[in-house]
């Protein structure tokens, strides 16, 4: 790790050089799972995001006073609150969102995306930090998942955001609203990603070499 | 019993420990209630206007809709139950069925569901998930799944001969070995779902069935006094 | 891979076989050219373009990616275009040629070429592509037009050229497979009818007779392991022999089993595929044993009436670990487990 040194970096990080889904793989049961349609990846993400910023919020703020070997019970405590809320909250939004999303809102709860950042980040870090991180974290796994879940929506269902795209007598991909559809999105973006990232390298280093 | 090797770090405090996991324990119970508080009654909210749209999906030929409870085995009306049940008339207020709220563990959470009891055919003719947490792609199929959603076209749940419980207790059976109109037919990789669906409808048919054969003649007609339907909106 | 005209250098030994890639591949595409004969004459116009578009879409698909990452292109060595022909040959005859062209292009890119390559391909291309077709558009691949339909030469169907992600129209006379007459009507098929292919199906699986022929011209000039078909097909006799002895009006004779649905196809040129199948030749025999007896659970009690492709691909997926169990000893060494195998007792 080099020396990033202001928040705007911080945040930046998760978009596109530490994205949570495309570089670091992590969070993958959510990305495949409610990855189905745009909206469910959008309000996953969300959600998520959400949860992400209060718990780097608060871990940051009790970092004195939690001690190391009670870490985990009082992170994943904080976490859990969180979700709880957020679950709620949907609730409150749209039961229709709520159901579609079934088991995985409150399942935020284990991915590893939150409590890793919790763990590597936040517990080390100021709360303005901590806030940075988890927002740029945040907005790169909606942004990760939003651009998996328009690819299956479109393919699957002819649709983006519930409205029609194609005129009548489209051909939906079943295989993409399937659980197999995400791995295949998700294989697809990581070799874009990837082929990305390698040609952006190769650049980097003929100019270092060059220079 | 002996473990030196334990003692090569300062052990934190007990009590640090124990103010930490108890401080936040409680603080965090403090925003769920807060929160639960400030949602609720958007959720109740909610929760009534999907329930509105989903009586228009099992009893779609229902006009209007009365609440009523199970008093110590007697049928009054009343709003607001934990597991509503509606009787459902038509336009000339004539009774023609029922919507029951059936509720049971399932393979995640418990399985809220709504079905429609038909006095005319004495088969319950409609079916909607109101709430699962059932595995996604395996257990919600119970909602999709077509030749599951076929059962409920008829399901038979006539009484026996002195009205006091079904004829034939409802019972799940494996995929494509429904014999009986009383059966439902399962669904392979989703059995434990499907079965439990099976156990609800019956717990709730065997209470609810003959209770409103009792009340049916009471209740023949939509009781005028009070404006039943509207409420909630 | 064809290598260029420059000096070769080698360590020893300096034996070759005489085979090289394109060597064998030239004579699979010349014991294909009857089945794809058969089923132009078959199912008309249709089937040629089907065959035409597949063939040509796995060779686009491999030329543009070695293109894109400044390989040299695989191209002229066969191997994609057999892949193709193949591919080709396991659609169903009315399929829209825009989904001819999108299995052929995550067959080949997907199914191979993100696995390194020729020699590299964990899975039949081919049935990868052919699978994927599956998963995608379930209805347009279990619409089977009927063999021999007077206007096959001069008329396409409507499907055909359905425009691209559009949902195709079917004109045609449609006609059950009879597996799936097995299956949902419980009805058998003559014997006759299957071996020479007077039913429908797959563009090229109807004809049995002429696909054994390619298959026992393959296996004569030693370029096909003739262990892998005679041991998928072994099996299935076998395993459905003794069902249709326990309850004959349940489950299918074994003559129906082997020459209905693509078995013969699979067995002889699909689970053949030199990268995906075993090496040893006891691992062949095991890994026939394991697709054959896939094969009959999956048509016998699966839901669906054809279950070869996922058999073979199940398989595939199978086969390295089956060349771990069956690793031969290299002479004078211990057999240790998870050592690298440099000596293999090969089949070339």
């Amino acid at each position: 790790m080099s020396t990033p040194t202001t928040h705007t970096d911080e945040f930046i990080k998760g978009l596109w050089r530490d994205n949570p889904v495309f570089i670091q793989v992590l969070g993958m049961c959510p990305a495949l799972a409610v990855s189905n349609t745009a909206m469910n990846a959008l309000t996953m993400g969300l959600a998520t995001s959400f949860v992400l910023l209060m718990s780097g919020l608060s871990v940051s703020a009790l970092a004195r006073f939690i001690p190391r070997e009670a870490r985990i019970v009082c992170y994943i405590c904080i976490i859990a609150s969180f979700v709880t809320t957020v679950d709620y909250a949907i609730m409150a939004i749209s039961l229709e969102l709520h159901k579609s999303l079934g088991a995985f809102i409150s399942l935020i709860v284990v991915n590893c995306l939150i409590l890793g950042r919790s763990e590597a980040f936040a517990s080390k870090n100021s709360m303005g930090r901590a806030a940075a991180d988890a927002l740029g974290m945040g907005v790169g796994f909606t942004a990760a998942l939003l651009s998996i879940g328009m690819v299956r929506e479109i393919l699957g269902a002819g649709t983006l955001f519930n409205v029609e795209l194609f005129p009548e007598g489209y051909q939906t991909w079943t295989v993409m609203v399937l659980p197999s559809g995400g791995f295949f999105a998700m294989a697809v973006w990581l070799l874009v990603v990837n082929a990305i990232k390698q040609r952006q390298e190769t650049a980097a280093r003929l100019k270092e070499e060059a220079s | 019993m002996t473990a030196p090797a334990v003692e090569t770090r300062p052990a934190t405090s007990v009590w640090s420990m124990y103010r930490a996991i108890v401080g936040i324990g409680l603080a965090c119970a403090l925003l769920i209630v807060a929160v639960f508080q400030g949602t609720a009654d958007r959720i109740r909210q909610n929760q009534a206007e999907a329930l509105k749209k989903a009586l228009a999906e099992v009893l779609p030929q229902a006009t209007s809709v009365l609440a009523v409870v199970d008093d110590g085995g007697s049928l009054v009306p009343r709003e607001g139950a934990d597991l509503p049940v509606f009787l459902g008339y038509d336009e000339n207020g004539r009774l023609i069925g029922a919507a029951i709220t059936g509720i049971g563990m399932g393979y995640q959470d418990n399985i809220r569901v709504l079905y429609a009891y038909s006095f005319a055919e004495e088969a319950i003719t409609g079916f909607k998930v109101l709430e699962s947490k059932e595995t996604p792609g395996l257990g919600d199929k119970i909602e999709v799944e077509p030749h599951f959603v076929a059962n409920f076209e008829a399901l038979d749940v006539r009484l026996n001969p002195d009205g006091s419980a079904l004829a034939n207790a409802l019972v799940t059976v494996g995929e494509g070995e429904k014999q009986s109109p009383w059966e439902l037919d399962g669904i392979t990789g989703a059995t434990i779902t499907s079965v439990a669906i099976g156990d609800i409808l019956n717990g709730s048919a065997q209470q609810w069935v003959p209770l409103l054969n009792r009340y049916r003649d009471q209740y023949a007609m939509r009781p005028e006094a009070p404006p039943a339907s509207e409420e909630g909106s | 891979m064809k290598l260029s005209r420059t000096l070769q250098i080698a360590s020893s030994p300096h034996v070759s076989s005489g085979a090289s890639v394109d060597h064998i591949m030239y004579h699979v595409v010349l014991a294909l050219l009857p089945v794809v004969g058969f089923a132009v004459y078959a199912f008309g116009l249709a089937a040629a373009l089907v065959i035409f578009t597949a063939t040509a879409s796995c060779v686009a698909t491999e030329h543009f990616l070695n293109r894109l990452n400044r390989r040299e292109t695989p191209v002229s060595d066969w191997s994609v275009t057999i892949t193709g022909i193949l591919y080709g040959l396991t659609l169903p005859p009315a399929l829209p040629l825009w989904m001819v062209v999108i299995g052929g292009v995550f067959g080949v890119g997907i199914g191979k070429y993100l696995f390194g390559g020729l020699a590299y391909n964990a899975f039949n291309p081919a049935l990868v592509g052919r699978a994927f077709l599956q998963a995608a558009f379930p209805q347009a691949m279990t619409h089977w037009s009927e063999a021999f339909s007077p206007g096959r030469f001069t008329d396409l169907p409507s499907s055909t050229l359905t425009i691209p992600m559009a949902e195709p129209v079917y004109d045609a006379v449609t006609s059950a497979t009879p597996l799936a007459v097995m299956k949902f009507q419980n009805a058998t098929t003559g014997v006759p009818e299957l071996a020479f292919g007077l039913t429908s199906g797959s563009v090229g699986e109807t004809c049995a007779a002429l696909i054994l022929a390619g298959g026992a011209y393959l296996a004569l000039r030693n370029m096909l392991n003739w262990r892998i078909p005679v041991s998928i097909l072994a099996t299935v006799a076998g395993l459905s022999f003794l069902m249709n002895l326990i309850a004959p009006g349940e489950y299918a004779s074994p003559v129906f089993m082997l020459f209905s649905g693509g078995l013969m196809l699979g067995a002889v040129f699909m689970a053949t595929d030199m990268v995906a199948s075993p090496i040893t030749n006891a691992g062949c025999w095991l890994y026939g044993l394991l697709i054959g007896a896939l094969v009959v659970v999956i048509r016998y009690w699966g839901g669906m009436p054809e279950g070869v492709m996922y058999a073979i691909l199940l398989a595939n997926a199978v086969s390295p670990h089956i060349d771990r169990l069956i690793q031969p000893t290299v002479f004078g060494t211990r057999p240790e487990n998870g050592e690298k195998k440099d000596e293999q007792e090969g089949t070339a």
